[in-house]
């Protein structure tokens, strides 16, 4: 490679690497802020601010789902495997909510430790399946609960 | 290493010859890819056994995300050919690929804000995906504003190479952006180290859709550099033959 050449790849990447390693230093800083939700865990620790809009968000504990006839009021645990949190919640759920997903509610964090949320949306995974496999992986496991 | 081949791809004359007759053929084989992978996908393949058939919009959005992030990369390699080598190829390709790029930015965006509102609920959410990705938007424009905006030809190349290899370093950032935060965007399906997290009824159709807009985008984007070599060369002798051969 000719010598000028060589000099401006060589710029090239000196000013590159010197730009990624300056956004990279900005964007650890500002973690907690791109961050879009709060965890359990974060939240149990006391990272979270109380009586502030935050976001906070994890996966729905099977079963935990209580709902008031009367009402659209409703109230669910979701949990990080390493801490729960209880979500209280007056509205209409989206449509893929469902106990064992994951959901990322908009809220408040009261002094109790109750989330109070105006507004809950479903995270879904990165898994896809066609219905016949998961009610073939379902039954399968129906029939060896009831061997047992 | 002999260099002849590089220097050889930075003339216009050369490419023009050698690349003539490629969009058409590559275009007809991108549809056919497309159609098979739009009936396929759209039509035949399962649906999810949570989100039912609106799941079905993956075989347009992955894709174009694809597209997106790809095209991208290849305008960043692009403007440091054309910041270290300057041959007269590498800004006329910026210059093609630019405002393609942007569409497939923009459709990943506006599917999955479609996508978005009946699985999670919301239209747009300022997580780090969705961010970066509307910065990769941003970026596509200010390569095409840069590049038209400025009158004298050789500074508006060098300022949209600029652009362009200045960000290359949002990628990565798209790519780890639902690993390194928590976003409402889910992780990746596919990785080149583990089985995807979906049957293959589901993935091979969306194969086909990916390799169906990889030669559709191959095809316009030589399309456009032909027309735009035939711009910037509008005054040079070779092309005054070849043009006048080809009978038009």
């Amino acid at each position: 490679m000719h010598a000028v050449r060589r000099k401006r790849l060589l710029f090239i990447v000196l000013i590159v690497s010197l730009l990624a390693s300056a956004l990279g230093l900005v964007l650890y800083a500002l973690q907690q802020n791109i961050n879009l939700f709060y965890s359990p865990a974060q939240i149990a620790a006391g990272e979270a601010p109380l009586e502030t809009t935050i976001r906070a968000g994890g996966m729905v504990v099977e079963g935990s789902l209580a709902r008031q006839p009367d009402s659209l009021t409703l109230a669910f645990n979701v949990t990080d495997f390493q801490h729960s949190l209880r979500i209280e919640y007056t509205g209409i759920l989206p449509d893929l909510f469902r106990e064992g997903q994951g959901v990322v509610a908009l809220g408040k964090l009261r002094a109790d430790g109750v989330f109070e949320a105006s507004e809950v949306l479903a995270k879904h995974d990165e898994k896809y399946m066609p219905p016949e496999v998961t009610d073939a992986l379902k039954s399968r496991q129906m029939t060896s609960e009831s061997s047992y | 290493m002999s260099w002849a081949w590089f220097h050889r791809l930075g003339s216009p004359k050369w490419f023009y010859g050698r690349f003539k007759a490629w969009p058409k053929p590559l275009f007809c084989l991108a549809c056919l890819c497309l159609v098979v992978a739009m009936v396929w996908g759209l039509a035949i393949a399962p649906p999810d056994y949570q989100q039912g058939n609106s799941f079905r919009i993956i075989y347009v959005h992955v894709p174009a995300a694809i597209l997106a992030q790809s095209c991208y990369f290849a305008m960043g390699i692009a403007g440091i050919v054309y910041l270290v080598w300057q041959i007269k190829m590498s800004p006329i390709f910026l210059q093609a690929a630019a405002p393609f790029g942007a569409l497939m930015a923009f459709t990943a965006l506006l599917t999955g804000s479609i996508w978005g509102k009946p699985t999670w609920g919301t239209w747009w959410v300022w997580d780090a995906r969705l961010t970066s990705v509307l910065v990769l938007l941003f970026l596509y424009m200010g390569v095409i504003a840069v590049q038209s905006a400025l009158e004298e030809r050789p500074l508006a190349d060098k300022a949209a190479a600029v652009v362009s290899v200045v960000g290359l370093l949002n990628l990565p950032i798209i790519k780890y952006s639902v690993e390194w935060w928590n976003t409402l965007h889910q992780g990746a399906t596919f990785s080149i180290t583990e089985p995807p997290s979906m049957p293959m009824a589901m993935w091979l159709p969306l194969l086909f859709a990916v390799i169906g807009l990889y030669l559709l985008t191959a095809a316009v984007i030589m399309w456009r550099m032909q027309t735009e070599i035939m711009r910037r060369e509008a005054r040079t002798q070779w092309l005054k033959q070849e043009v006048l051969s080809d009978g038009i």
